[in-house]
Parts: C-alpha cells; structure tokens; sequence
C-alpha cells in the first residue's frame, strides 16, 4: 500500500459550508478524505474576510480562507437552479458525506434537504451546522458568533469583573465548538454506516456544544444554592465548603499574572499531584528572599483552597505577583521548566513560532504557493497516527480551481458542456 | 434493530482529569464498553475537585468529576505497581480495541505499557496519547492543565479590552477544545481499523491541537508579521457588535450588525431614533470610523430594555442579538431544553444531579446514552470475573494481595 494512504481516503465530501464550518472539511482532508469546496460561481464570499495577504483584500488573498480550506480541492457551482442541481446531483452519487452550513431550511428551500439526497444516495452522510440547531424554537435565529458565544453562557462568565461580558477578538466560538462537533458526528455516522450502510442526518448545533465549555463550576453552584457565577478575569475561583444553610464562598487567586514583559499563567494547585509545583516555585521565590512568611509557612502538599481566608490567599498571591513582575516571561518559563512548576507564558503568535517544542517536532511547515512565488508556514499536522500520517499540505484552492480536473475527467462533461454551463453562470 | 455506532468496542481508560475523559465520551455515547483504570491509592485527581455536592467532601461527590464521567464507563480499581496488577492490565490490554493514554509522555512506558509493549499483546490496537504536548521532542514530559495551555496556545492572549492586559478565557478552555480533535482523529482511525484491519499509534499534543482554532492569525503572523491585538468585542468587518448593557443588574444582549442592509432593519427596529439618521452611520466605514460613539448610543437604547426584549425585538427584524445568559438563562433557555441540554440523572451519593453535556449534534439514526459517574472500583467485580473471566477464589485472592488497590 502506498505510503500517502490516509485514514479517510476512500471517502469523498462535498463541502457546502461557510466560514463557520470550513475547518470541519479540513481535519477530514487531512485524514484523507477527497473534500470538494463547492464554491458559488465568482467565488465564496467568505474569501472577503480578513485578514490578507501583504494587507491586500483579494479573493486569493484571504489568510482565513487559506488557513482552514488547506488541502481541499474546490469548483464552482450554483446549486439554486436545475442545471446546477442535476451536476449537483450526479456528484452526490459518489459522495460519502455533504457538509453545509447554511440557515436552517435553506438546504430544503433548494430541494436538497437530506431526504431528497437519500433519494439520490441511500448512502450519504449529511451534516447540517447551525448555530441553535434544525429544530425548535430558536431554529430561525441569526447566529452570528458572538450572539451564540452570548447565548450559550460563555460571554456572561468572560472578561473583567468590572466591565461587560467579553468575546473573544478571534470570532472561534463555532471553529472550536460547531464545525469541530459537526466533524465528530461525520465521523460517527461514517463508522455506523459501515455496519449498517446507511447514511443519516446529522444536526450539529453551536449553542449546544459550547454550553459545556462553562465548565461544572456555574452549573454546581447553581444547583447547590441559585447562586450566580460572574465572571471574574484574570482570577481563577475556588470554591470553599458550604454548609447547609449557608451560601456559597469563595477565594480568588490569580491564574494571570504580569510579568516584566507581558503576562504568564500560573494556577497555586495544592496537594499531592499537583501542589509539587507550587511548592517548587515558593522555594524559588524564597531562595531569592522574596518569599514573606505567611507564603514561607505553607506546606503546598497539605494546603486546603476549601478552608483558607482570602486574607491569606491574598498574602501568598501578593508575593507571586511581585516576583513575577521581577522577571522576564523567558526567565520565568526556562526556570519553571527545571523546576518542574507548572508555570506558561501567555504566548503570542511570535512566542509560538519561536517555541522550541514545536520546532523539534516539525509542527510548522512551509506550504507553496505557487501563483505568489512564495512558500508561507502554517500550523502542521493536528495528529501524528503512525500508520497513515496526515496529508502533506496543498495551498487551499483558488475559485474554480478543480472545474476542469472535476467536471472533465471525473464527471465526464465535454468542453463544450462546461462552456455552456459557464456562459449560463451555473459554473 | 439498528445497533449502535460502536458496539462491540471496546475501550481500556487510562485518561484522567479533562482532556483524555472527554475525548472517550465520544465513543461511549455511542455504545463502546469503557473501562476507566484508576487506582485506589491515587484516583482521579478530579474526584478531588471542589466543589463537592452538598458541601461535604468525597471521592463520589465532585461535580467536576461527574461532570466529565457522565457518560457510561465501568471503573475498576487496579495497581499497576504490583507484578499481578502488570499481568492483569495485559489481559485487558487483549480485550480491548483502544487503549487512551492521558498521562504525562513518558508514564505507560514505565508500567511497559509503551505502544509497541501493546502491540505486541494486541497488533491490531489503536492507542490514543493525549498529552500537552505530544510523545516526543525536549519538552514532551513537561506537565500543564488546561488552564495554563489556554495561556500556552495563544488564546488568553487575544481575549481582552484594548490597552489592558488580556482577560483570558473562563476554566481550562483548552480541555474543551481538545478533545474534539481528539475525537475525530480516533473515530478516523477506528474506521480505517474496521476497513483494513490495521491499528496504530495516535500521537495527539494539546498544544498542536489547539493551535488550529487561530490558524488565521498564525499566518497573519507569518505573512504580515501582524500579532493578534486584543479589540473586546470589536469585529473588523461588523459595527455595531457588541455586548450591550441592558435593564437590569448584570444583565446584557449580544448584538451584531453587518451589512447596511441589517443596519436600516436595526434603525426601524429600536424605532428610528433621530440619531440613527446621522449619515456617518449610514456605511459600514462610517459605522466603524465612529463606532465608540455609536456604541454609546445603541447601549443608550439597549440599557432602557431587558436583554430578552431587546433580543426578541431585534431577532424578529433578522438582526444576530442574544442575551448573555446566566446559568438560570440556561437553565430555562427554549432552545437547550428542546435539545434537552440538562438532565437529571440519580446518583447513589450525590442524590438527583443535574448536568449539561450531550455530544453537540444530533443523529437521526442513532441516540446517545448518558449515565451517572462511576464510582471508584465500582466494576471490578463485573469486569474481572465476568469480562476477564477470573474465577471468584482467585478473584478474592486478589484482592486480598492488594492487586486491585
């Protein structure tokens, strides 16, 4: 078997999506899969979204289309009309799975809703991506990130206490949570269909996977006494013994910490397993006679968040931020390292690019792009599987691209076909 | 009828705290036999975590613990620091389809449960190594939580308010994102397994991973040299957008407006105030030219209504709007319940416990399982005699001998 086998190589994906699915396609072209962007005619809209290459809007200039549509083929077709559909169609036949991430209906609306492709293809896997889900009664609404980052509980609990909830300046919230849960269920119902050989419908919702991102901690203290969590920044919370009768407490600590030069990230973990590390680095602040004597006196293995005052919370933090503020993120992290402390620079793309760990282990790789005459490095393979390692890179696909590659010598058009369809914008 | 996605799989689980667990939910939503490896002398350190139900501190009564082992999984007890406990493990090392590893690189090969180890007691095994980051390279054993990966990976650093120092993301966001990945990888290679007979090793490193959810900005790097600037709730491309404060203590909505299209439908929504007439506003450059004073206006509009309305109000007219909901938003959220986000699940110490987390999609041929947490060695009895088939003398002696602590 030739080496360049991958996991997914048999399977063939039709990709519909938007800038909110397109990493979904991309871990399975990845793995192996022969995923085809099916682009409107003129190109994807999401080819306008920034930011660009040397700062030059341009369809081949988006860095966001180039980052997540890497290793898919594409070709352009209006799949609103009959002649449109009809190629559609005939694709479908030998398709695995169709990915879309249109508003909920509109694959329906077009007469491709997943019972007309099951028609079509008893076989195929269609995965829906929404932001509320294809059913009930938010079904309908606009979902743009940042409102499904809002509605899902994540915004309320991120940002400074003293401010308004907070989104990231990265609109992810589907990336992380939607297009990667739409990719599990994908596979999911390809691993079903190899016992049962049938395709299915899967409906992967935004809102819903990142409820979960919240963590136990809002839900516990809801349930134990209706008390509220707000979000609380740069400090990390911990949860004192509640009593019955009584509401619930808390200390807060910090989990980000200023340094000379930008800012680290420690968390003080107590006890056996985890406190070692605070125990290492108190030494060390000691051994530089920066260590008061409250932080002198705890023994980090016998150390309990639950019973401690914030007084003396705020005693020991106060060393750590003056010591921190001492050093340098790089002296920090390099000592952190001999000393086994569970220390991490708040890295930035710079810190990333230059980390030792992902050098040595190849993570970066330079990716042609031939049309630009130039080579641009991009985050490598997301898995390292032994036996069929991850496809080598491809730049991601220029609009129309694999028309000729696709319609001509796999679909089996002539050239004059592909002019008319062209002439008539179907292509 | 149809059977599950992954029965008959079967899954030996020496994943502990977030990432690993997580990861094998997956496959056990969907039907696989999950048998989770801890050890008396040192569980799961998260059956450690606060807070505890009730108040009162327990090994069964974490709710981050039950949080991230809601799905079905028997839980044995064995030490793998006893010669007998290292013949046993190899055992159930045969029975098993996949063996997850989510200790520091380095720890299974000093039990000699390193994937060649595996294989040679099960060829055809997939082993799953989710570590911080990865088997190899100087820095492989280095140990990290979530918390401070989230750091690691470029995250905190582009959630904050400009001209402070980043915010950062709430819990150990990493431990969300991972695990994902993790999961796609897995499945792949257990459909590659099923197709060709062939298992392998999956080395996946949470800081690689997490990673590609900002590759965007990566290139913006390696292309324009640019790093990611910290812009609150800015969007290039979309004014207004925002979190805007609304009547009430705390209380907040989403709004996001993008086209000048969307922008006429918001004026007439908030009914046309004489400022939305101001014909700086009326283009998406203008908007963003003048957006800190256009954010003080919409959130004029915004605080004299409660989010719900102004969320209705505004969705209604087609505009992205969502209420920045609290966990009793949550709870009584329309849309979560109708995917029936919460349920309540009985647990024989914790009492009634209820806990968000179904996949985050929907099969139309195949329903997910849930079940409450495992307690400690909760299964030894079942998975020893009954799955590994040890006589029950034996299985005694055993224990007695302390294999199973």
């Amino acid at each position: 078997m030739a080496i360049t086998e991958g996991m997914l190589s048999p399977y063939r994906v039709l990709d519909l999506t938007n800038e909110r699915g397109f990493i979904c396609g991309k871990l399975l072209a990845d793995l192996g899969a022969d995923v085809i962007k099916i682009e409107k005619p003129g190109g994807d809209p999401a080819r306008s979204i920034g930011p660009f290459y040397n700062d030059i809007p341009g369809p081949e200039k988006s860095l966001y289309w180039w980052a997540f549509n890497i290793n898919k083929r594409a070709i352009t077709l209006d799949i609103e009309g009959a002649d449109g559909q009809a190629i559609f169609n005939r694709l479908l036949k030998k398709a695995d799975v169709v990915l879309e991430s249109f508003d909920p209906g509109h694959m329906e609306k077009l007469g491709l809703g997943y019972p007309a492709l099951a028609q079509i293809n008893p076989r195929v896997i269609m995965t829906s991506l929404s932001g509320f889900g294809q059913t009930g009664p938010y079904r309908d609404y606009k979902a743009p990130d940042i409102v499904v980052w809002a509605l899902s509980g994540n915004a309320y609990l991120t940002g400074d206490p003293d401010r308004g909830p907070l989104s990231p300046s990265f609109p992810f919230a589907y990336i992380v949570a939607g297009a990667m849960q739409a990719a599990i269920g994908t596979m999911v119902a390809l691993f079903h269909r190899g016992i049962t050989g049938e395709g299915q419908w899967i409906d992967a919702a935004a809102q819903l996977s990142l409820v979960p991102f919240l963590g136990p901690e809002p839900l516990a203290l809801w349930e134990e006494d209706e008390t509220i969590i707000r979000r609380q920044g740069r400090l990390i919370r911990r949860y004192q013994q509640i009593s019955a009768g009584k509401k619930a407490a808390w200390v807060d600590a910090p989990m980000l910490y200023e340094c000379q030069d930008g800012d680290i990230s420690f968390v003080a973990f107590a006890g056996p397993g985890m406190g070692e590390s605070t125990a290492a680095l108190s030494r060390w602040i000691e051994s530089e006679g920066m260590a008061g004597e409250t932080l002198r006196g705890v023994d980090w293995m016998e150390f309990e968040w639950q019973t401690v005052s914030q007084d003396i919370v705020d005693e020991i933090s106060n060393d750590f931020i003056r010591f921190f503020k001492a050093h340098t993120k790089a002296e920090l992290f390099e000592e952190a390292q001999k000393r086994d402390i569970m220390l991490y620079p708040v890295f930035t793309s710079k810190d990333l690019l230059e980390f030792d760990q992902l050098i040595d282990r190849q993570f970066w790789v330079d990716v042609e792009h031939p049309e630009l005459r130039t080579s641009i490095t991009y985050p490598g393979p997301f898995a390292r599987p032994s036996e069929t390692p991850l496809r080598k890179y491809r730049r991601a696909p220029l609009v129309g691209e694999h028309n000729e590659e696709i319609y001509l010598s796999e679909l089996g058009l002539s050239k004059h076909d592909l002019s008319t369809l062209k002439q008539a914008k179907v292509i | 009828m149809t059977k599950k996605p992954f029965e008959g799989i079967n899954v030996l689980d020496f994943t502990w705290i977030g990432v690993g667990p997580r990861t094998v939910s997956y496959l056990a939503y969907y039907g696989a036999t999950v048998i989770k490896v801890e050890s008396a002398a040192r569980p799961d350190p998260v059956r450690h975590a606060t807070p505890y139900k009730g108040g009162i501190s327990g090994l069964e009564r974490s709710y981050r613990f039950a949080y991230l082992q809601h799905v079905k999984r028997y839980d044995i007890t064995l030490n793998l620091n006893h010669p007998k406990g290292i013949e046993i493990v190899k055992r159930l090392v045969d029975w098993a389809d996949v063996v997850a590893d989510g200790y520091t690189a380095g720890t299974m090969e000093k039990w000699g449960m390193g994937y060649e180890d595996l294989k040679k007691i099960k060829p055809d095994i997939i082993m799953l190594r989710t570590c911080m980051h990865g088997q190899t390279g100087p820095l492989a054993k280095l140990p990290g939580t979530g918390f401070t990966l989230t750091a690691l990976s470029g995250f905190a650093a582009i959630t904050g308010w400009p001209n402070r120092p980043p915010a950062g993301l709430y819990d150990a966001f990493t431990d969300s994102v991972v695990p994902l990945f993790n999961a796609v990888c897995l499945i792949a290679a257990l459909d590659y397994r099923r197709r060709t007979g062939k298992g392998q090793l999956l080395d996946l490193s949470q800081h690689e991973v997490s990673i590609h959810s900002i590759a965007p900005l990566i290139l913006d790097y390696t292309v324009n040299n640019r790093e990611p600037k910290t812009q609150g709730n800015r969007l290039d491309y979309a004014a207004p957008h925002g979190i805007y404060r609304c009547e009430g203590d705390d209380r907040w909505c989403a709004i996001a407006v993008f086209t000048d299209a969307e922008w006429n439908s918001f004026c007439q929504a908030i009914g046309n105030p004489a400022w939305t007439k101001d014909s700086r506003f009326s283009s998406l450059s203008g908007r963003k030219q003048n957006e800190d004073e256009l954010d003080e206006l919409v959130e004029e509009w915004t605080s004299q209504h409660p989010p719900e309305e102004v969320m209705v109000r505004l969705q209604e007219a087609g505009i992205g709007a969502g209420l920045a909901a609290n966990l009793k938003d949550l709870y009584e959220n329309p849309q979560l319940k109708h995917y029936r986000c919460f349920e309540e699940l009985d647990h024989p110490e914790m009492g009634k416990l209820s806990l968000y987390q179904p996949p985050g999609f929907t099969l139309s041929k195949a329903d997910y399982e849930r079940h409450r947490p495992p307690l400690l060695g909760e299964h030894n009895e079942l998975v020893y005699t009954d799955i590994l088939g040890i006589p029950d003398e034996e299985f005694v002696q055993l224990m007695t001998e302390g294999v199973f602590d």
